[in-house]
């Protein structure tokens, strides 16, 4: 198989399941996680010579795990889960905390906090993580798996949902999400076949109709949600195709069956790479995102060869490798100038140069919760997300 | 139990061979047949649907996705009362209905001529040509469709350079009605073919006799006894077509969701399993009417 196809259905796959869910924000009532008061180990002791992994598909590459078997005795099982709710159901299974056999998973943002509130998983220090203070400043406590100040894990790679155009049908770089939503674009526009899609279409309103009042896009009360939805359903209209993964997105931009729509910047690169006249801006709206975390098992048996992993796929080098490997983007500063060196340009490519005020302008995904940002009960939850989307796209 | 043959022991005693038990006890041979492939079938095929059927009358909690078994026909009622849900099921089975009508017309000339006209020698090969798609993997041939339908693919480009303008079907639902067309042809060809086979030339030349002309005779004669081959043939396309949630997501377009892929949804994204659980007795409720027309019509005894 072809690297780039291979790349395509990972970055997919990770994508399609790595929705976040915050924590609740200071008026939140909510009692604090279960494993709130766990000490997390103060130094990393002698490997226990095994470690057992759930993890996304390819995120426990043999070209980086041999070497890390090779230095430090930690014999690596991988289990490759395909979904987030694979992923939550493994570790709670078994009595949860990951059943006494799993140590850790690589999380994305959606099962996050379910399985922080589910005690699932436990703290982690930090500190024991040389490479952490190289970290964007936003994702060595980015609210989805960091929870007053305490730690359920450790950032690992994220990306950015951008707006990807054609530029000889756009000659103008479109400065705003309001061009998918615009009629005069009937049939050139494609959207992502995913519930969160609805977070997309939020955040353009929260900036287009400020008398809504939408403060965040996961965050949505019954009024602000069926706004939301009328302007997707009016956006029906408009598309050809929802695209459900990566690689068809690509056809369908290589193919004159789409010409704009939000992608990943995996989609753009490698549209460029086939000669597709494409290019991507994240719009004055800002954009969507997400993120991914290893977290440690409540239960994990070999807690040290856990942390030896997390301290190793933390270093630029493995950050730089697994990043090109998947099209995504790593959450270590330094690992630029690997990746610069692995593939010319991909730094600047993938936003993994980029300064402080751009994670401003990203809204990284998360579930949505019944409970809002003031405490109340008054969001609409996931579920009540999933059918509409259903009832959208008819 | 069953029909023991009460005979006067043997002498001594001793060991009885197998072959003689089962002489003795003709009940033992049948219940030692019948045992493997019935536990299968009652644990592995019979158990999941009664477990779907359970499944069904539960909701989920919308945080934890944790199933609360608590009886309630909610999940019935939002099938029932959301229009999405009703569209879903009724292009579902429009277009199940519609590739089976195709199917069958395309398919009954063609097996036709494979058991009444053709040679033996094309015989074989109209066979071997029918089946050898199967071979091949599904998705390769939804994509090669895909291929074939989009906008820049085969189909518009033939169109142009004969100068017709493009027909621009890809990622439609016409798109979702010739692909599965294609796919499911062979269900519909097999049976009909194995139909038309088994009818008899005598009555033909009997027909021919009482003065029939060609058309008539096939109209009167063939065509009745074909029909239950058809018939079984279409439960295939009807079924498949129905039951399907690849070719929606990658041939399909705006509005072009099946059952199937909301099944797919609430399993994988939502996790709400009982709500999948009650969406899909939908296909199992529309097949068994189907299977009770079918068996009316003397489809079973065709297959």
């Amino acid at each position: 198989m072809k690297f780039g196809a291979l790349a395509g259905v990972m970055a997919a796959v990770v994508v399609v399941t790595a929705c976040g869910q915050t924590p609740n924000n200071t008026g939140n009532k909510q009692a604090p996680p279960p494993t709130a008061n766990l000490k997390p180990l103060d130094k990393v002791g002698a490997g226990e010579g095994q470690l057992n992994l759930i993890a996304w598909e390819g995120y426990v590459d043999d070209s980086w795990k041999k070497a890390f078997e090779n230095t430090t005795g930690c014999k690596v099982h991988a289990q490759y889960a395909g979904s987030s709710d694979e992923m939550f159901s493994l570790m709670h299974g078994g009595g949860g905390g990951g059943g006494g056999q799993w140590d850790m998973v690589s999380s994305s943002g959606d099962a996050d906090l379910r399985l922080i509130y589910a005690g699932d998983v436990r703290p982690m220090n930090e500190k024991l993580i040389p490479d952490w203070t190289n970290f964007q400043t936003y994702f060595k406590n980015p609210p989805y798996n960091t929870i007053s100040g305490i730690h359920y894990g450790i950032s690992l790679q994220w990306g950015p949902n951008v707006l990807l155009y054609n530029t000889d049908k756009f000659k103008i770089a479109p400065t705003s999400w309001s061009a998918v939503y615009d009629a005069s674009n009937t049939g050139l526009v494609t959207a992502y076949d995913y519930p969160i899609t609805i977070a997309d279409a939020a955040l353009y309103l929260s900036k287009s109709q400020p008398s809504l009042g939408i403060k965040d896009p996961y965050e949505l009360t019954k009024k602000q949600f069926d706004a939301t939805v009328a302007l997707l359903t009016q956006q029906r209209k408009l598309i050809k195709k929802y695209w459900p993964s990566a690689s068809i997105e690509i056809d369908m931009f290589q193919h004159g069956d789409a010409f704009i729509g939000a992608a990943w910047p995996y989609q753009t690169i490698q549209l460029k790479l086939a000669g597709a006249h494409v290019a991507d801006t994240i719009p004055s709206e800002g954009a969507t995102g997400w993120g991914d975390t290893w977290m440690l098992a409540t239960k994990a048996p070999h807690p040290n060869c856990a942390y030896l992993w997390t301290q190793y796929v933390s270093t630029p080098k493995i950050q730089a490798e697994q990043a090109l490997f998947f099209g995504e983007t790593p959450v270590n500063t330094l690992a630029c100038a690997q990746m610069e060196a692995l593939q010319a340009g991909s730094c600047a490519q993938y936003h993994a140069n980029a300064p402080g005020t751009y994670f401003d302008t990203i809204k990284f995904w998360k579930t949505p919760i019944a409970t809002c940002a003031d405490g109340s009960q008054n969001c609409i939850p996931y579920d009540q997300w999933v059918s509409a989307w259903t009832a959208i796209k008819g | 139990m069953l029909d023991v043959v009460r005979r006067p022991r043997r002498k001594g005693g001793g060991a009885v061979p197998f072959s003689a038990l089962f002489w003795r006890l003709p009940g033992l041979r049948s219940l030692l047949l019948l045992t493997p492939p019935l536990a299968w079938f009652v644990v592995i095929y019979f158990a999941s649907l009664v477990l779907l059927l359970i499944t069904a009358f539960w909701t989920i909690d919308p945080f934890t996705a944790q199933i609360i078994q608590v009886w309630n026909t909610d999940n019935f009622a939002r099938i029932i009362q959301e229009p999405a849900y009703r569209d879903i099921i009724g292009r579902t089975l429009l277009l199940a209905a519609l590739v089976t009508l195709t199917d069958a017309l395309l398919a009954f000339p063609f097996a036709y001529y494979m058991a009444r006209i053709a040679s033996r020698r094309m015989q074989t090969f109209l066979f071997a040509a029918v089946l050898l798609p199967l071979w091949a993997s599904y998705l390769a041939r939804v994509y090669a469709w895909i291929l074939i339908l989009n906008h820049s693919g085969v189909l518009n480009w033939s169109l142009q350079s004969i100068g017709l303008p493009p027909a621009n079907i890809g990622y439609t639902n016409v798109a979702m009605w010739v692909v599965f067309s294609y796919i499911w042809l062979p269900f519909m060809i097999v049976p009909a073919y194995a139909a038309l086979e088994r009818v008899p030339e005598s009555l033909l030349e009997a027909a021919g006799d009482l003065g029939a002309r060609r058309w008539r005779a096939v109209r009167d004669v063939v065509l009745p006894l074909a029909l239950p081959g058809v018939v079984a043939g279409s439960i295939f396309t009807f079924s498949l077509t129905l039951g399907d949630y690849i070719t929606p997501v990658l041939v399909g377009g705006a509005g072009s969701t099946f059952i199937g892929n909301v099944v797919f949804n609430n399993i994988g994204i939502a996790n709400n399993i009982p709500f999948a659980a009650a969406l899909s007795m939908v296909p199992v409720a529309i097949m068994a009417v189907y299977l009770v027309v079918a068996y009316r019509l003397g489809a079973f005894e065709a297959m």
